[in-house]
Protein backbone atom coordinates (compact mmCIF):
# COMPACT_ATOMS: atom_id res chain seq x y z
CA UNK A 1 0.00 0.00 0.00
CA UNK A 2 3.29 2.30 0.56
CA UNK A 3 4.26 1.13 -2.77
CA UNK A 4 0.78 2.32 -4.21
CA UNK A 5 0.73 5.49 -2.33
CA UNK A 6 4.49 6.53 -3.10
CA UNK A 7 3.96 6.10 -7.13
CA UNK A 8 0.81 8.06 -6.85
CA UNK A 9 1.92 11.17 -5.12
CA UNK A 10 5.61 10.57 -7.59
CA UNK A 11 2.85 10.55 -10.77
CA UNK A 12 0.83 13.55 -9.19
CA UNK A 13 4.38 16.02 -8.79
CA UNK A 14 5.63 15.04 -12.39
CA UNK A 15 4.72 16.56 -15.50
CA UNK A 16 1.00 16.32 -16.24
CA UNK A 17 0.30 14.91 -12.64
CA UNK A 18 -2.28 17.81 -12.24
CA UNK A 19 -0.84 18.31 -8.47
CA UNK A 20 -1.39 21.96 -9.17
CA UNK A 21 -4.82 22.03 -10.29
CA UNK A 22 -7.07 22.24 -7.58
CA UNK A 23 -4.44 24.96 -5.68
CA UNK A 24 -4.57 27.21 -8.86
CA UNK A 25 -8.17 27.07 -9.15
CA UNK A 26 -8.91 27.27 -5.18
CA UNK A 27 -5.94 30.40 -5.62
CA UNK A 28 -8.22 31.87 -8.34
CA UNK A 29 -11.75 31.63 -7.22
CA UNK A 30 -10.36 33.26 -4.07
CA UNK A 31 -8.22 35.84 -5.53
CA UNK A 32 -11.52 36.58 -7.73
CA UNK A 33 -14.29 37.11 -5.12
CA UNK A 34 -13.40 40.47 -3.80
CA UNK A 35 -13.30 42.17 -7.35
CA UNK A 36 -16.51 40.50 -7.59
CA UNK A 37 -18.28 41.69 -4.67
CA UNK A 38 -16.38 44.87 -4.35
CA UNK A 39 -14.21 46.40 -1.91
CA UNK A 40 -16.13 45.91 1.49
CA UNK A 41 -14.23 44.44 3.90
CA UNK A 42 -17.17 44.28 6.44
CA UNK A 43 -19.16 42.28 4.00
CA UNK A 44 -16.20 40.14 3.01
CA UNK A 45 -15.03 39.15 6.13
CA UNK A 46 -18.78 37.80 6.59
CA UNK A 47 -19.27 35.83 3.92
CA UNK A 48 -15.15 34.76 4.28
CA UNK A 49 -15.15 31.46 5.69
CA UNK A 50 -18.46 30.28 3.60
CA UNK A 51 -15.88 31.05 0.21
CA UNK A 52 -12.82 29.60 1.45
CA UNK A 53 -15.43 26.07 2.21
CA UNK A 54 -17.24 26.33 -1.71
CA UNK A 55 -13.67 26.91 -3.23
CA UNK A 56 -12.01 24.28 -1.04
CA UNK A 57 -15.34 22.21 -2.55
CA UNK A 58 -14.97 22.78 -5.84
CA UNK A 59 -11.15 22.32 -6.46
CA UNK A 60 -11.28 19.28 -4.99
CA UNK A 61 -14.20 18.39 -6.96
CA UNK A 62 -11.90 19.53 -10.13
CA UNK A 63 -9.68 16.88 -9.32
CA UNK A 64 -12.00 13.99 -8.63
CA UNK A 65 -11.69 12.16 -12.28
CA UNK A 66 -8.38 11.63 -12.16
CA UNK A 67 -8.39 9.65 -9.09
CA UNK A 68 -9.28 6.08 -11.09
CA UNK A 69 -9.81 7.06 -14.96
CA UNK A 70 -5.79 7.47 -15.47
CA UNK A 71 -5.24 3.87 -14.09
CA UNK A 72 -8.00 2.44 -15.97
CA UNK A 73 -7.07 3.79 -18.88
CA UNK A 74 -3.98 2.34 -19.01
CA UNK A 75 -4.91 -1.18 -17.58
CA UNK A 76 -2.92 -1.08 -14.18
CA UNK A 77 -6.21 -0.31 -12.55
CA UNK A 78 -6.98 -4.17 -13.98
CA UNK A 79 -3.60 -5.28 -12.82
CA UNK A 80 -3.79 -4.13 -9.37
CA UNK A 81 -6.95 -6.10 -9.09
CA UNK A 82 -5.30 -8.88 -9.42
CA UNK A 83 -2.32 -8.33 -7.06
CA UNK A 84 -2.21 -9.16 -3.32
CA UNK A 85 -3.89 -5.91 -2.14
CA UNK A 86 -7.49 -5.80 -1.42
CA UNK A 87 -9.49 -3.34 -3.45
CA UNK A 88 -10.32 -1.72 -0.36
CA UNK A 89 -6.74 -0.67 0.33
CA UNK A 90 -6.12 0.03 -3.26
CA UNK A 91 -9.67 2.75 -2.81
CA UNK A 92 -8.26 3.76 0.34
CA UNK A 93 -5.01 4.81 -0.67
CA UNK A 94 -6.00 6.33 -4.06
CA UNK A 95 -8.24 8.72 -1.64
CA UNK A 96 -5.08 9.21 0.24
CA UNK A 97 -3.13 10.28 -2.61
CA UNK A 98 -5.95 12.68 -3.33
CA UNK A 99 -6.09 14.24 -0.51
CA UNK A 100 -1.93 14.53 0.28
CA UNK A 101 -2.33 16.30 -3.16
CA UNK A 102 -5.44 18.41 -3.39
CA UNK A 103 -6.93 18.49 0.60
CA UNK A 104 -3.32 19.17 2.54
CA UNK A 105 -2.37 22.09 0.50
CA UNK A 106 -5.94 23.23 0.42
CA UNK A 107 -5.90 23.76 4.01
CA UNK A 108 -2.39 25.43 4.11
CA UNK A 109 -3.26 27.71 1.74
CA UNK A 110 -6.81 28.57 3.17
CA UNK A 111 -5.35 31.01 6.18
CA UNK A 112 -2.76 32.61 4.02
CA UNK A 113 -5.80 32.90 1.27
CA UNK A 114 -8.17 34.04 3.42
CA UNK A 115 -5.99 37.39 4.04
CA UNK A 116 -7.34 38.36 0.96
CA UNK A 117 -11.10 38.04 2.42
CA UNK A 118 -10.18 40.29 5.17
CA UNK A 119 -10.60 37.22 7.41
CA UNK A 120 -10.39 37.57 10.77
CA UNK A 121 -7.12 36.68 12.11
CA UNK A 122 -8.61 34.94 15.27
CA UNK A 123 -10.57 32.18 13.91
CA UNK A 124 -7.32 31.39 11.57
CA UNK A 125 -6.67 28.37 13.98
CA UNK A 126 -10.41 26.88 13.31
CA UNK A 127 -10.02 27.63 9.58
CA UNK A 128 -7.21 25.18 10.39
CA UNK A 129 -8.98 22.75 11.86
CA UNK A 130 -12.18 22.49 9.87
CA UNK A 131 -10.20 22.53 6.76
CA UNK A 132 -8.01 19.67 7.92
CA UNK A 133 -10.75 17.64 9.71
CA UNK A 134 -12.96 17.79 6.92
CA UNK A 135 -11.17 17.87 3.19
CA UNK A 136 -10.20 13.96 3.94
CA UNK A 137 -13.99 13.57 3.75
CA UNK A 138 -14.08 15.34 0.08
CA UNK A 139 -11.10 13.05 -1.22
CA UNK A 140 -13.09 10.11 0.10
CA UNK A 141 -16.63 10.17 -0.90
CA UNK A 142 -15.22 11.49 -4.18
CA UNK A 143 -13.02 8.69 -4.87
CA UNK A 144 -16.32 6.94 -4.20
CA UNK A 145 -18.01 8.92 -7.33
CA UNK A 146 -14.44 8.43 -8.95
CA UNK A 147 -14.78 4.52 -8.76
CA UNK A 148 -18.62 4.46 -9.82
CA UNK A 149 -18.19 6.69 -12.78
CA UNK A 150 -14.58 5.07 -13.68
CA UNK A 151 -15.34 3.35 -16.75
CA UNK A 152 -17.75 6.14 -18.18
CA UNK A 153 -16.29 8.67 -20.85
CA UNK A 154 -16.58 12.12 -19.73
CA UNK A 155 -18.09 11.00 -16.52
CA UNK A 156 -17.47 14.45 -15.21
CA UNK A 157 -21.11 15.52 -15.04
CA UNK A 158 -22.65 12.47 -13.44
CA UNK A 159 -19.53 12.14 -10.75
CA UNK A 160 -20.17 15.77 -9.84
CA UNK A 161 -23.99 15.44 -9.73
CA UNK A 162 -23.78 12.02 -7.45
CA UNK A 163 -20.95 13.68 -5.13
CA UNK A 164 -21.97 16.96 -4.72
CA UNK A 165 -24.66 16.34 -2.40
CA UNK A 166 -22.87 13.81 -0.32
CA UNK A 167 -20.35 17.29 0.13
CA UNK A 168 -23.28 19.02 1.61
CA UNK A 169 -22.63 18.11 5.60
CA UNK A 170 -18.90 18.72 4.92
CA UNK A 171 -19.72 22.04 3.86
CA UNK A 172 -22.60 23.17 6.23
CA UNK A 173 -20.08 21.83 9.61
CA UNK A 174 -17.22 23.28 7.79
CA UNK A 175 -18.24 26.55 7.15
CA UNK A 176 -20.39 26.76 10.44
CA UNK A 177 -17.56 25.71 12.43
CA UNK A 178 -15.37 29.11 11.08
CA UNK A 179 -18.91 31.37 11.34
CA UNK A 180 -19.49 30.31 15.03
CA UNK A 181 -16.05 31.02 15.81
CA UNK A 182 -16.25 34.67 14.22
CA UNK A 183 -19.01 35.41 16.25
CA UNK A 184 -17.12 34.66 18.99
CA UNK A 185 -18.93 31.54 20.09
CA UNK A 186 -17.43 27.99 20.55
CA UNK A 187 -16.71 25.90 17.45
CA UNK A 188 -16.44 22.81 18.92
CA UNK A 189 -20.06 21.29 17.96
CA UNK A 190 -19.98 21.99 14.31
CA UNK A 191 -16.16 20.84 14.11
CA UNK A 192 -17.20 17.59 16.13
CA UNK A 193 -19.98 16.84 13.73
CA UNK A 194 -17.42 17.45 10.73
CA UNK A 195 -14.89 14.94 12.41
CA UNK A 196 -17.67 12.56 12.34
CA UNK A 197 -18.87 12.76 9.28
CA UNK A 198 -15.15 12.57 8.10
CA UNK A 199 -14.70 9.04 10.20
CA UNK A 200 -17.83 7.85 8.85
CA UNK A 201 -16.92 8.08 5.44
CA UNK A 202 -13.53 7.06 6.00
CA UNK A 203 -14.86 3.79 7.52
CA UNK A 204 -17.54 3.25 5.19
CA UNK A 205 -16.65 4.49 1.67
CA UNK A 206 -13.61 2.78 0.62
CA UNK A 207 -15.91 -0.65 0.92
CA UNK A 208 -18.02 0.45 -1.25
CA UNK A 209 -15.78 1.94 -3.73
CA UNK A 210 -13.97 -1.44 -3.95
CA UNK A 211 -17.37 -3.32 -4.43
CA UNK A 212 -17.99 -0.61 -7.46
CA UNK A 213 -14.60 -1.17 -8.54
CA UNK A 214 -14.89 -4.70 -8.60
CA UNK A 215 -18.46 -3.70 -10.50
CA UNK A 216 -16.87 -2.06 -13.06
CA UNK A 217 -13.74 -4.17 -13.49
CA UNK A 218 -16.20 -7.26 -14.94
CA UNK A 219 -17.49 -5.36 -17.66
CA UNK A 220 -14.40 -4.17 -19.54
CA UNK A 221 -12.61 -5.64 -21.76
CA UNK B 1 -0.35 -27.07 -7.49
CA UNK B 2 -2.22 -27.88 -10.39
CA UNK B 3 -4.74 -24.84 -11.77
CA UNK B 4 -7.20 -26.68 -12.48
CA UNK B 5 -10.53 -25.46 -14.54
CA UNK B 6 -14.15 -27.79 -14.79
CA UNK B 7 -16.90 -27.48 -16.89
CA UNK B 8 -16.19 -23.29 -17.00
CA UNK B 9 -18.72 -21.17 -18.39
CA UNK B 10 -18.43 -17.47 -19.16
CA UNK B 11 -19.85 -14.48 -20.66
CA UNK B 12 -18.71 -11.44 -22.08
CA UNK B 13 -20.86 -8.49 -21.56
CA UNK B 14 -23.74 -10.40 -20.39
CA UNK B 15 -23.87 -12.97 -23.43
CA UNK B 16 -22.23 -16.73 -22.95
CA UNK B 17 -19.13 -17.69 -25.10
CA UNK B 18 -17.64 -20.39 -23.46
CA UNK B 19 -19.22 -23.30 -21.60
CA UNK B 20 -17.48 -26.79 -21.07
CA UNK B 21 -14.31 -25.79 -20.82
CA UNK B 22 -12.27 -27.95 -18.97
CA UNK B 23 -8.55 -28.20 -18.60
CA UNK B 24 -5.63 -28.70 -15.94
CA UNK B 25 -2.24 -26.66 -16.11
CA UNK B 26 0.17 -28.77 -14.49
CA UNK B 27 3.09 -27.01 -13.03
CA UNK B 28 6.04 -26.71 -15.51
CA UNK B 29 3.89 -26.78 -18.14
CA UNK B 30 2.23 -24.20 -20.45
CA UNK B 31 -0.75 -24.02 -22.42
CA UNK B 32 -1.64 -22.22 -25.81
CA UNK B 33 -4.74 -21.30 -25.96
CA UNK B 34 -5.68 -20.78 -29.47
CA UNK B 35 -9.40 -19.64 -31.21
CA UNK B 36 -10.54 -17.56 -33.28
CA UNK B 37 -11.41 -13.45 -33.02
CA UNK B 38 -13.85 -13.70 -30.20
CA UNK B 39 -14.32 -17.25 -29.13
CA UNK B 40 -13.54 -15.73 -25.55
CA UNK B 41 -9.38 -15.97 -25.01
CA UNK B 42 -9.65 -12.63 -23.24
CA UNK B 43 -13.09 -13.67 -21.22
CA UNK B 44 -11.19 -17.10 -20.19
CA UNK B 45 -7.90 -15.75 -19.19
CA UNK B 46 -9.87 -12.89 -17.09
CA UNK B 47 -12.38 -15.27 -15.30
CA UNK B 48 -9.49 -17.38 -13.77
CA UNK B 49 -7.50 -14.07 -13.09
CA UNK B 50 -11.07 -12.95 -10.95
CA UNK B 51 -11.80 -10.10 -12.62
CA UNK B 52 -14.97 -11.57 -13.81
CA UNK B 53 -17.26 -14.13 -12.16
CA UNK B 54 -17.77 -17.15 -13.93
CA UNK B 55 -21.36 -18.19 -15.10
CA UNK B 56 -20.62 -21.71 -13.48
CA UNK B 57 -18.12 -24.66 -13.06
CA UNK B 58 -15.18 -24.43 -10.93
CA UNK B 59 -11.44 -22.95 -10.78
CA UNK B 60 -9.06 -24.56 -8.36
CA UNK B 61 -5.20 -23.55 -7.81
CA UNK B 62 -5.56 -19.63 -9.10
CA UNK B 63 -6.72 -17.92 -5.64
CA UNK B 64 -3.36 -15.85 -4.68
CA UNK B 65 -1.61 -17.33 -7.37
CA UNK B 66 -1.86 -15.97 -11.03
CA UNK B 67 0.03 -13.11 -12.52
CA UNK B 68 -2.37 -11.87 -15.02
CA UNK B 69 -0.65 -10.30 -18.08
CA UNK B 70 -3.73 -8.02 -20.09
CA UNK B 71 -3.71 -6.66 -23.22
CA UNK B 72 -2.92 -3.44 -21.57
CA UNK B 73 0.69 -2.44 -20.44
CA UNK B 74 -0.46 -0.75 -17.26
CA UNK B 75 2.56 1.08 -17.19
CA UNK B 76 3.06 5.00 -16.10
CA UNK B 77 4.27 7.14 -18.83
CA UNK B 78 5.96 9.68 -16.44
CA UNK B 79 7.67 6.78 -14.88
CA UNK B 80 11.30 5.51 -15.54
CA UNK B 81 11.83 2.13 -16.48
CA UNK B 82 13.08 1.44 -12.91
CA UNK B 83 10.43 3.07 -11.17
CA UNK B 84 7.84 1.12 -13.19
CA UNK B 85 8.89 -2.10 -11.88
CA UNK B 86 9.72 -1.21 -8.51
CA UNK B 87 6.01 0.04 -7.92
CA UNK B 88 4.88 -3.39 -9.25
CA UNK B 89 7.62 -4.91 -7.04
CA UNK B 90 6.73 -3.08 -3.76
CA UNK B 91 2.90 -3.94 -4.06
CA UNK B 92 3.74 -7.85 -4.61
CA UNK B 93 6.17 -7.22 -1.59
CA UNK B 94 9.23 -8.49 -3.77
CA UNK B 95 13.06 -7.41 -2.84
CA UNK B 96 14.01 -4.76 -4.75
CA UNK B 97 17.01 -6.48 -5.64
CA UNK B 98 15.28 -8.87 -8.25
CA UNK B 99 14.56 -5.78 -10.83
CA UNK B 100 18.00 -6.07 -11.90
CA UNK B 101 17.68 -9.54 -13.30
CA UNK B 102 14.45 -8.59 -14.54
CA UNK B 103 15.64 -5.33 -16.84
CA UNK B 104 18.18 -8.06 -17.89
CA UNK B 105 15.81 -11.15 -19.16
CA UNK B 106 14.32 -8.88 -21.18
CA UNK B 107 16.90 -6.47 -22.09
CA UNK B 108 15.75 -3.56 -20.80
CA UNK B 109 19.16 -2.37 -18.43
CA UNK B 110 20.31 0.28 -20.75
CA UNK B 111 16.97 1.70 -20.62
CA UNK B 112 16.05 1.44 -17.32
CA UNK B 113 16.34 5.29 -16.22
CA UNK B 114 14.36 6.25 -19.46
CA UNK B 115 10.65 7.07 -18.88
CA UNK B 116 7.83 4.65 -20.01
CA UNK B 117 6.68 7.06 -22.36
CA UNK B 118 10.02 7.07 -24.13
CA UNK B 119 9.81 3.61 -25.14
CA UNK B 120 8.86 2.07 -28.02
CA UNK B 121 5.46 -0.16 -28.26
CA UNK B 122 7.53 -3.13 -28.28
CA UNK B 123 9.94 -1.88 -25.43
CA UNK B 124 6.54 -1.03 -23.19
CA UNK B 125 5.44 -4.40 -23.72
CA UNK B 126 8.96 -6.02 -22.57
CA UNK B 127 8.35 -4.08 -19.70
CA UNK B 128 5.11 -4.75 -19.30
CA UNK B 129 6.39 -8.86 -19.51
CA UNK B 130 9.11 -7.90 -16.95
CA UNK B 131 6.40 -7.07 -14.28
CA UNK B 132 5.35 -10.81 -14.37
CA UNK B 133 9.32 -11.80 -12.84
CA UNK B 134 8.44 -9.20 -10.10
CA UNK B 135 5.11 -10.84 -8.99
CA UNK B 136 6.36 -14.22 -7.65
CA UNK B 137 3.39 -15.71 -8.71
CA UNK B 138 3.85 -19.09 -10.49
CA UNK B 139 1.03 -19.17 -12.53
CA UNK B 140 1.39 -16.74 -15.76
CA UNK B 141 -2.17 -15.95 -17.37
CA UNK B 142 -1.33 -14.01 -20.37
CA UNK B 143 -3.06 -12.47 -23.09
CA UNK B 144 -1.55 -11.94 -26.27
CA UNK B 145 1.76 -11.06 -24.80
CA UNK B 146 3.98 -11.00 -27.96
CA UNK B 147 2.00 -8.25 -29.83
CA UNK B 148 4.34 -5.74 -31.64
CA UNK B 149 7.81 -8.07 -30.50
CA UNK B 150 10.17 -8.12 -32.52
CA UNK B 151 11.65 -12.07 -33.25
CA UNK B 152 14.34 -11.42 -30.50
CA UNK B 153 12.16 -10.31 -28.04
CA UNK B 154 9.93 -13.46 -28.63
CA UNK B 155 12.86 -15.38 -27.92
CA UNK B 156 13.39 -13.32 -24.80
CA UNK B 157 10.26 -14.14 -23.96
CA UNK B 158 10.08 -17.64 -24.60
CA UNK B 159 13.44 -17.85 -22.56
CA UNK B 160 11.67 -16.44 -19.91
CA UNK B 161 8.77 -18.89 -19.85
CA UNK B 162 11.06 -21.61 -20.02
CA UNK B 163 12.95 -20.32 -16.78
CA UNK B 164 9.20 -20.10 -15.26
CA UNK B 165 8.87 -23.66 -16.14
CA UNK B 166 11.70 -24.97 -14.86
CA UNK B 167 11.28 -23.02 -11.60
CA UNK B 168 8.28 -24.83 -11.11
CA UNK B 169 5.71 -22.23 -12.56
CA UNK B 170 3.14 -22.56 -15.11
CA UNK B 171 1.97 -20.41 -18.28
CA UNK B 172 -1.51 -20.42 -19.94
CA UNK B 173 -1.00 -17.91 -22.77
CA UNK B 174 -3.26 -16.79 -25.38
CA UNK B 175 -1.28 -16.53 -28.87
CA UNK B 176 -1.69 -16.43 -32.66
CA UNK B 177 1.94 -17.35 -32.75
CA UNK B 178 4.61 -20.08 -32.75
CA UNK B 179 6.57 -19.09 -29.39
CA UNK B 180 9.44 -21.64 -30.04
CA UNK B 181 8.27 -23.79 -27.21
CA UNK B 182 7.44 -26.95 -26.00
CA UNK B 183 3.78 -26.44 -25.02
CA UNK B 184 0.14 -28.03 -24.79
CA UNK B 185 -2.10 -26.52 -26.96
CA UNK B 186 -5.87 -25.72 -26.35
CA UNK B 187 -8.65 -25.24 -28.88
CA UNK B 188 -11.25 -22.97 -27.75
CA UNK B 189 -13.66 -23.70 -30.58
CA UNK B 190 -15.29 -26.47 -29.61
CA UNK B 191 -16.73 -24.81 -26.55
CA UNK B 192 -18.13 -22.10 -27.95
CA UNK B 193 -21.53 -21.66 -25.96
CA UNK B 194 -24.50 -22.12 -28.18
CA UNK B 195 -26.40 -18.97 -28.51
CA UNK B 196 -29.81 -19.00 -26.61
CA UNK B 197 -31.64 -18.33 -29.93
CA UNK B 198 -29.78 -17.97 -33.70
CA UNK B 199 -32.06 -17.31 -36.60
CA UNK B 200 -30.89 -20.26 -38.89
CA UNK B 201 -30.95 -17.82 -42.07
CA UNK B 202 -31.96 -14.26 -43.13
CA UNK B 203 -34.74 -15.92 -44.68
CA UNK B 204 -36.14 -16.39 -41.29
CA UNK B 205 -35.19 -13.69 -39.43
CA UNK B 206 -37.52 -11.66 -42.10
CA UNK B 207 -40.05 -13.80 -41.74
CA UNK B 208 -39.55 -13.31 -37.70
CA UNK B 209 -39.67 -9.09 -37.63
CA UNK B 210 -42.17 -8.91 -40.65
Amino acid sequence: MIALLRRDLMLAVRAGGGFGLGLAFFLIVVVLVPFGVGPETELLRRIAPGILWVAALLSALLTLDRIFALDWEDGSLALLATSPLPMEGVALVKAAAHWLTTGLPLTLAGPVLGVLLSLDPAVVPVLLASLAIGTPALSVIGAFGAAVTVGLRRGGLLLSLLVLPLYVPTLIFGAEAVRLSAEGQGAGTALLLLGGVTLGTCALLPFAAAAVLRINLRSSA
Amino acid sequence: MTLSVTDLSCARGGMPVLEGVSFTLEPGRVLVLRGPNGIGKTTLLRTIAGLQPALSGEITGAEDRVAYGAHADGLKAALTVWENLAFWAGIYGTPLERIKPALFAFDLYPLQYRQAQALSAGQKRRLSLARLLLTGRPVWLLDEPTVSMDAASVGLFAEAVKAQCADGGSALIATHIDLGLETDTLDLTPYKATPVWEFADRAEEEEFFA
